[in-house]
């Protein structure tokens, strides 16, 4: 590789300003919140970055993207280059580059942001860049792949799935991606709302997979219209499951079927899938009050709750029985939240939904907490301030409060061992799991986790099944 | 794609299509239902497996054209695809050991469902009888189809046209009474229908399977919007059902969460034309 080339690095403190649409007109729209760099901004923050020779920021990075290698293109401008160097080990990046909890890995590693007041170089928004770049100006190239006559079954067309099935492809392997819904992208379609993730965006990536001859079937649940078993007496060399962990938790308090209690999954799913945010002019309702309680403080909480916003609803809370600092969403989404006007209540737990006659929610009862001692996790445990409850009115309430495995698939495939919660248990050197030539990954193994680790869990069974069939 | 191989309408309200879907043909059994969509952006419609030809690999189902999903659904003519079909959704029926006689309760469209559990209890041997209740003679659905296997094929008409004057219910009720003995109730159809035949079975402790429908999006198990409160427990009607014991089942919290979109349906059935053509516009 040429030596790069010497440069005096930009010592900004601050990354370039990613331009945004107005907290006040995106909360009443679907369009895409951040608006992404021009080439300009890009290449002016890439000159944040020193090309350090131990990069740490590549061991923040689950896929390990050779991060200075790509930035060092961006500066010079051969964006199509950069593509390049990113996809040798990120097969998806524009939606990485959307939706990676990048600063707990490769930002939070950056040597830049460890100085006081300096922020990290911007490799998610650089990485992003360079995705959308190639996708609007890039030469698109169907590649041609030697097939080698061995087939595999994919369960499921998450990103753990997807990454799978585009790695076996591109090693010659002629692959069957399985998709229960009607639509291919898991969470991605689903899930993550079109403000955070352009589903035209999911479906371009889905292409790019496709087109190295995977071919996805929607429609077919593994378990029901065809099981693990019948895929293998189908002729299929290996199975991978990346089913994601889809089964919504509810907390068990009372009052939890009421009308105008939804699932975070349901009701993403009416807005997302079903494109309820155009009810209506598409079919599937979806409705909420002028007041809307979310329970819980991860990802999934923050979309729920920006999409209420969206919807219409004047208030819109979200209750969490810890404090901020443990909230699991990512920083940037729980920001981008305040700013569009969500009201948050930490220390707060729901402890009864309370409805009229007619079964319509009106109200909600929380209970007051306080910080108490260091549980398992090191994080403090909430307890609850005795006698101090209140009611919060409301006549929708959304549950996010977490997702198990569907346990579809381990009910019907004999031999299959999983935890006791639900998760697959697989050697995590190579992903297979209790069944020969059965590999599972992503959120089917880990529960709720993330798109990069369910791409890294994809890509890494994608690995050992090659290196099994070829009986390398 | 999931061709319309055969259609015919039964009443003014409801109809009756076989669909080319071969991999759900193979593997169905009594009890399970199917997901489709008419048209990219089609609201996804739960509907139970009436009947099946592993050879021909096809499904038949009968449909009550209620509301703008359903309405766009009877539209369509044989040669026409339905855009998505997915199944076989829920679990079997799953059949007590040692039974001798089952009768199956069927309201209007409720005919479809009972149908494959009553025909495969007919084919373990078990002796079988069905109910059959409808506002008018009209709604009275597949009498012919159950007489080819069932001992008896009773009537119910509310108004007496048909067979006896009242619901299944009433029918029922005049079996026990007479004496007859029956080891399971198999009850399909409205919701108020199934909580009423409960009414009658309770006291006698006859063990009851109803069918339930809420409403659903996904069928998977993936959303939660289907839940049901069994034996004080709630249930996702698509996963760990649709089959339940009857005797158990909180069916006015059923009826409530069934309204729960009731304006906006109403709303979208109204502007039906509109809304086909925006989604027209968008394929
Ligand atoms: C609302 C929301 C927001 C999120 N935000 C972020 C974020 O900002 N950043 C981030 O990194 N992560 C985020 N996550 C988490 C992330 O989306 C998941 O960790 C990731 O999608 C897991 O990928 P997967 O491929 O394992 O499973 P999934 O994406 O869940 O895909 C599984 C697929 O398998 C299909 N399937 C299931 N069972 C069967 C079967 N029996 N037969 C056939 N198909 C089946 C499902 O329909 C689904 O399409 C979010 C999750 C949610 C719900
Ligand atoms: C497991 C199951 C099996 C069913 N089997 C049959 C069948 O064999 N034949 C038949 O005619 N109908 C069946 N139904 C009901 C059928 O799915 C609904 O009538 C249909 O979805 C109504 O859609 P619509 O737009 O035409 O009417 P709408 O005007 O939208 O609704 C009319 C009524 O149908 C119910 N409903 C609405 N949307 C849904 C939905 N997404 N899922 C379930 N119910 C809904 C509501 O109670 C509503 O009040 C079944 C439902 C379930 C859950
Ligand atoms: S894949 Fe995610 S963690 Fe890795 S470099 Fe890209 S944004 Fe960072
Ligand atoms: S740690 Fe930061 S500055 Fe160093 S190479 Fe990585 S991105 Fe560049
Ligand atoms: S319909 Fe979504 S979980 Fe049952």
């Amino acid at each position: 590789m040429a030596d790069a080339v010497r440069r005096k690095p930009n010592m900004a403190k601050e990354k370039v300003k990613m331009p945004e649409q107005d907290p006040n007109v995106r909360n009443r729209n679907f369009e895409e919140v951040a608006l992404g760099y021009t080439p300009e901004m890009a290449m002016e923050e890439a000159t944040r970055c020193l090309n350090c020779k131990k990069p740490f920021c590549m061991e923040g990075c689950p896929v390990n993207v050779p991060i200075p290698r790509f930035i060092e293109q961006v500066v010079a401008g051969n964006f199509e280059k950069a593509y390049e160097i990113i996809t040798e080990e990120n097969a998806l990046p524009a939606i990485t580059g959307r939706v990676c909890p990048q600063e707990n890995q490769c930002e939070g590693k950056c040597v830049r942001g460890r100085a006081k007041g300096c922020e990290s170089v911007g490799i998610g928004r650089l990485e992003r860049f360079v995705a959308d770049y190639h996708r609007e100006h890039g030469e698109h190239k169907t590649p041609h792949v030697e097939k080698n006559g061995k087939k595999v079954a994919v369960v499921g067309s998450g990103p753990a799935g997807i990454t799978c099935a585009g790695e076996l492809a591109r090693r010659g392997y002629d692959v069957h991606v399985f998709e229960a819904l009607h639509k291919t992208g898991g969470v991605l379609s689903y899930g993550i709302p079109e403000f955070r993730l352009p589903k035209t965006i999911v479906q371009a990536e889905a292409d790019v997979v496709a087109d190295y001859g995977v071919d996805f079937e929607t429609n077919v649940v593994v378990g029901r219209t065809i099981t693990v078993d019948e895929l293998e007496e189908a002729g299929y060399d290996a199975v991978f499951v990346g089913s994601g962990a889809g089964l919504p938790r509810f907390q068990g308090i009372p009052g939890e079927n009421l009308n105008g209690v939804y699932s975070a999954n349901e009701f993403l799913t009416r807005v997302n899938l079903m494109k309820g945010y155009m009810f209506p002019d598409r079919p599937t309702p979806v409705k909420i009050s002028p007041t809307v309680c979310v329970v819980g403080a991860g990802n999934v909480a923050m979309d729920a709750a920006r999409t209420a916003k969206r919807l219409g609803a004047e208030n819109v809370y979200i209750v969490y029985r810890r404090s901020e600092e443990e909230a699991p969403a990512r920083k940037e989404e729980i920001h981008h939240a305040k700013e569009e006007g969500i009201q948050f209540k930490f220390l707060t737990n729901p402890i009864a939904v309370n409805g009229d006659e007619e079964g319509w929610v009106k109200s909600i009862t929380c209970q007051e907490m306080e910080l108490g001692e260091a549980d398992a996790s090191g994080r403090r445990r909430p307890v609850p301030v005795e006698g101090h409850t209140f009611d919060i009115e409301t006549g929708t309430f959304i549950v996010a409060i977490g997702q198990s495995p569907n346990p579809l698939i381990r009910q019907t495939t004999p031999g299959l061992d999983t935890q006791k919660w639900g998760g697959i248990i697989v050697n995590e050197e190579t992903m297979e799991t209790s069944r020969d030539s059965v590999y599972a990954g992503g959120d089917a193994v880990t529960g709720a986790a993330t798109v990069i680790l369910a791409m890294g869990a994809g890509k890494k069974a994608a690995i050992a099944i090659d290196e099994k069939l070829s009986g390398k | 794609m999931y061709k319309i191989v055969r259609k015919e309408t039964l009443n003014d309200a409801a109809f009756e299509m076989e669909i080319e879907a071969p991999m759900v043909a193979r593997k169905c059994e009594a009890g399970q239902f199917i997901i489709l969509r008419v048209g990219e952006d089609g609201e996804r419609i739960p509907l139970t497996i009436g009947d099946f030809d592993r050879e021909k690999g096809t499904i038949t189902i009968v449909v009550q054209a209620v509301g703008f999903s359903t309405k766009q659904l009877e539209k369509l003519e044989v040669g026409d695809e339905v855009t998505d079909f997915v199944g076989p959704l829920g679990r079997p029926t799953e059949f007590h050991d040692g039974l001798k006689r089952v009768v199956g309760v069927c309201g209007g469209i409720g005919a479809a469902p009972v149908y494959p559990q009553l025909k495969a209890l007919a084919e373990k041997g078990v002796k079988v009888d069905v109910i059959i209740g409808g506002r008018e003679a009209q709604y009275v659905l597949w009498a012919d189809k159950f007489k080819t296997f069932c001992d008896h094929v009773y009537i119910a008409t509310d108004n007496g046209e048909l067979g006896t004057k009242g619901f299944g219910t009433t029918v029922l009720q005049q079996l026990i009474d007479e004496g007859v003995k029956f080891d399971e109730v198999i009850a399909i159809g409205p919701v108020i229908m199934m909580k009423n035949v409960v009414k009658v079975t309770k006291p006698y402790n006859i063990p009851t399977s109803v069918s339930l429908n809420p409403i659903m999006v996904d069928g998977t198990g993936m959303c939660g919007c289907c839940r049901v409160t069994v034996d004080g427990q709630t249930k996702f009607a698509c996963v760990d059902g649709p089959d339940f014991d009857g005797l158990n089942v909180d069916f006015d919290e059923l009826m409530e969460r069934q309204r729960f979109f009731k304006k906006e349906e109403k709303y979208v059935d109204e502007h039906a034309d509109r809304i086909c053509d925006l989604m027209r516009g968008a394929e």
